[in-house]
């Protein structure tokens, strides 16, 4: 029986990385680095699914089923961004976040 | 009992016809839309005097005649007490003016078929004409007063379509406006008299009304507003609308505007039907104004004899012909109101035959003169008397039949004219002997003025015309010569036998004096005519000119359309008026004005806000995320 990870290193670790994708996906120009941010985002929150599940109810899979629903979901996410990206870079020849600003007023 | 099942079709049939050719439009041959509309018409009038000889004659045989209601439906169910009514009400009076509505109708129906032929919108002139006939003999028999004010607003809307049939003339647009505006502006007083009435009895139906018992519950009316009581009110206000209806000064200026109206027209509308409207109105409900309130007939008797009287003095100064036939239908009408308003009930009920009598005869010659004036300026394009003379030559037969139609107005015997004005002038001396002064008067000066017309236009000098003036075609003549007959024979119908105030066979005979009195007027008015206008004379001129300023203000019909005129626009205009504009474009306009530009200048400071810069957004949600989860744990600490 390997020794408990203690849940308060877990939620560092899962805060870090959360504030990591909203770090990024505010900073970075690249519409795929952005992406990738939203990615690190959904991670943590699995990350944090998980964790939970496992500390507060013992023996149930709730929590785990969950992070596979969101890792579906994300995975559906990604081939629509990327869809939308190709057809962006087809018209603007461009994937600067910076560039995109046609729906304003 | 006989059956007056089918009376509706008389209504009905023209509206059909109304409805088909106006619908049908251009799309329908000229020819047959007209012979369409005149068939309709003609079945109608076939209908009418069926019925009229079932009712004088079958039913009840000379004595006694009782309203019969041949059909009725229920048309708007509000509650058991309030519901309106739609129906076809058969009594002496409805049904004589079916009588006269119809055959005036078709006459004028038959001789559009050749006064039209040449113009543009012949289709939609004989709709508008359909559509007329049947609000006028809805309008007549009319089972309650609501049924008849709807009738009555379709003849209003049929006039004003008919005076305004040549918009492309401005003349003609100003005067369909004026003639709707005005009557309107009358059929305001008529609602309002209408509502009070009704608020009152507790009934529309005009069965009920004018039962002589029934109506004892409007007795006890104690309600008084400035001295009169509340039945006067309501039946002067239901007055005036049948005073603007029928031109009664001073509703009476939009009548010779409106002949800018096809000729037709003004004879089937502006002189032996719609224009009687008001006559027929008062005459419905005379029971309620004989007993319910003597002073209202007052005002109407005066109102009549100052009308009359105006109207004549006018009718002699004018040019245009059809302006002329104008002031004399207003003064004819005139007679007709005073005639009512001196009138008792029953055994004193002279005036009130008399009136109705004058009603039928005049719907002959006025509505012949009026056919006759347009065979004239049909012939000489022209309107004005002036530049007429010497047509006899030219136009026998319409001379012939317009000469009749002039001794029949004129009151001379043995035309129509002569016996329905002689009961009047009975009933004016037997009442005041002001009123039948004024009577005596107005008949010397009808047989001038038609006199006038008369010698002007068929004798005269003959003037240049652009082409000889040629005689009608046969479609016009025939109306002529069908109503030229009417005008003579009309006279001798026993007329109170048929109708009076209380229904009962009322019997007239001559009053010699009076009969004499008014022949001898008439025939110096004839006289005078005669001498001055057979040839060209210097005494009009010279008569003119010693009249002076009455000459002067009677040929500008006495300024009235400049006194409305100076009314509206200078003190209801100026006082009025403007200030309800400035108030609603300084106060209600500048409030949206200013609502608006607020919006806008807001929405143009906040919109930078909306940049498309997707991390900016992305930011301020973050922001406001983090800014909630931080209040929410502070205040749950």
């Amino acid at each position: 029986m390997i020794e408990q990870v203690p849940i308060q290193h877990v939620l560092i670790v899962t805060t870090l990385m959360f504030f990591i994708g909203i770090y990024g996906f505010l900073t970075r120009k690249n519409l795929i680095t952005m992406l990738i941010s939203v990615e690190i985002m959904l991670n943590a929150v699995n990350l944090n699914f998980v964790f939970f599940d496992f500390y507060l109810f013992p023996g149930k899979l709730e929590g785990h089923f969950f992070s596979l629903f969101v890792i579906a979901i994300a995975a559906a996410e990604a081939a629509v961004a990327i869809a939308i990206f190709i057809n962006l870079y087809r018209n603007i020849r461009s994937i600067n976040v910076e560039e995109v600003d046609k729906m304003k007023y | 009992m006989e059956n007056f099942e089918f009376a509706y079709w008389i209504v009905l049939l023209p509206f059909l016809s109304f409805a088909l050719v106006g619908l049908a439009g251009s799309k329908l041959p000229k020819q047959f839309a007209g012979l369409l509309a005149t068939t309709a018409i003609a079945i109608s009038t076939v209908l009418s005097i069926v019925v009229a000889y079932n009712y004088f004659f079958t039913m009840f045989s000379m004595a006694d005649y009782k309203p019969v209601i041949a059909s009725e439906i229920t048309w708007l169910h509000f509650t058991d007490s309030l519901s309106i009514k739609l129906g076809v009400l058969l009594d002496p009076i409805s049904v004589m003016m079916l009588l006269v509505i119809s055959i005036v109708s078709l006459m004028v129906f038959i001789y559009s078929l050749g006064y039209m032929k040449e113009e543009e919108g012949f289709n939609r002139y004989f709709s508008f004409l359909s559509l007329f006939s049947f609000s006028m003999l809805g309008l007549v028999v009319a089972t309650n007063l609501f049924q008849m004010y709807m009738f009555w607003e379709l003849v209003g809307v049929s006039s004003y379509l008919l005076i305004g049939f040549y918009y492309q003339k401005p003349e003609a647009v100003a005067a369909s406006k004026k003639a709707f505006i005005v009557t309107r502006f009358a059929d305001l007083g008529f609602l309002i008299g209408i509502l009070i009435l009704s608020y009152y009895s507790g009934t529309f139906d005009f069965i009920l009304l004018t039962d002589p018992e029934g109506f004892a519950s409007l007795h006890g009316i104690t309600s008084t507003f400035l001295g009169f009581s509340a039945l006067t009110w309501a039946l002067i206000l239901i007055f005036i609308g049948g005073a603007g209806k029928s031109a009664m000064f001073p509703l009476h200026i939009w009548l010779p505007d409106a002949m800018e109206g096809p000729t037709p027209v003004s004879a089937l509308i502006h002189a032996a039907t719609m224009v009687v409207a008001g006559v027929y109105l008062v005459a419905r409900l005379f029971p309620l104004y004989s007993f319910g309130s003597p002073n209202s007939l007052e005002v109407v008797a005066f109102i009549g004899a100052f009308t009359t009287l105006f109207a004549a003095v006018i009718a002699c100064t004018q040019a245009d012909i059809k302006r002329i036939l104008a002031f004399s239908t207003m003064s004819q009408i005139g007679y007709m109101m005073l005639a009512l308003g001196v009138s008792g009930y029953a055994a004193d009920g002279l005036g009130f035959t008399a009136s109705l009598f004058h009603l039928f005869t005049h719907a002959f010659f006025k509505a012949l003169l009026f056919l006759g004036a347009g065979a004239i300026i049909h012939a000489v394009h022209t309107n004005t008397i002036f530049e007429m003379g010497g047509l006899r030559k030219y136009q026998p037969i319409t001379h012939i039949t317009f000469l009749i139609a002039c001794l029949a107005i004129s009151g001379i015997p043995p035309f129509a004219g002569f016996f329905s004005k002689d009961e009047i002038l009975s009933a004016a001396f037997a009442s005041h002997p002001i009123y039948f002064g004024i009577a005596l008067l107005v008949a010397g000066l009808t047989a001038f003025y038609m006199f006038r017309l008369y010698f002007i236009v068929f004798w005269g000098k003959e003037k240049v015309y652009d082409h000889p003036p040629h005689e009608a075609p046969v479609v016009m003549l025939i109306p002529m010569i069908v109503l030229a007959i009417g005008s003579v024979v009309a006279g001798f119908v026993p007329f109170g036998n048929f109708v009076s105030s209380n229904s009962q066979p009322f019997y007239t005979h001559l009053e010699w004096p009076v009969a004499i009195a008014s022949v001898v007027v008439a025939s110096i008015g004839i006289f005078t005519a005669w001498r001055f206008y057979k040839k060209e004379s210097p005494l009009p001129e010279k008569t003119a000119t010693s009249m002076g300023g009455l000459y002067t203000s009677a040929k500008g019909k006495f300024y009235i359309d400049e006194l409305y005129l100076l009314i509206t626009r200078n003190i209801i205009f100026q006082y009025v008026s403007r200030p309800i504009a400035w108030f609603d474009r300084n106060v209600i306009d500048a409030t949206m004005n200013f609502i608006s530009t607020l919006t806008n200048w807001i929405s143009e400071e906040i919109k930078e806000f909306q940049s498309g810069q997707l991390q900016r957004y992305a930011f301020i949600f973050f922001a406001g995320v983090l800014i909630l989860m931080l209040t929410f744990l502070y205040a749950q600490s």
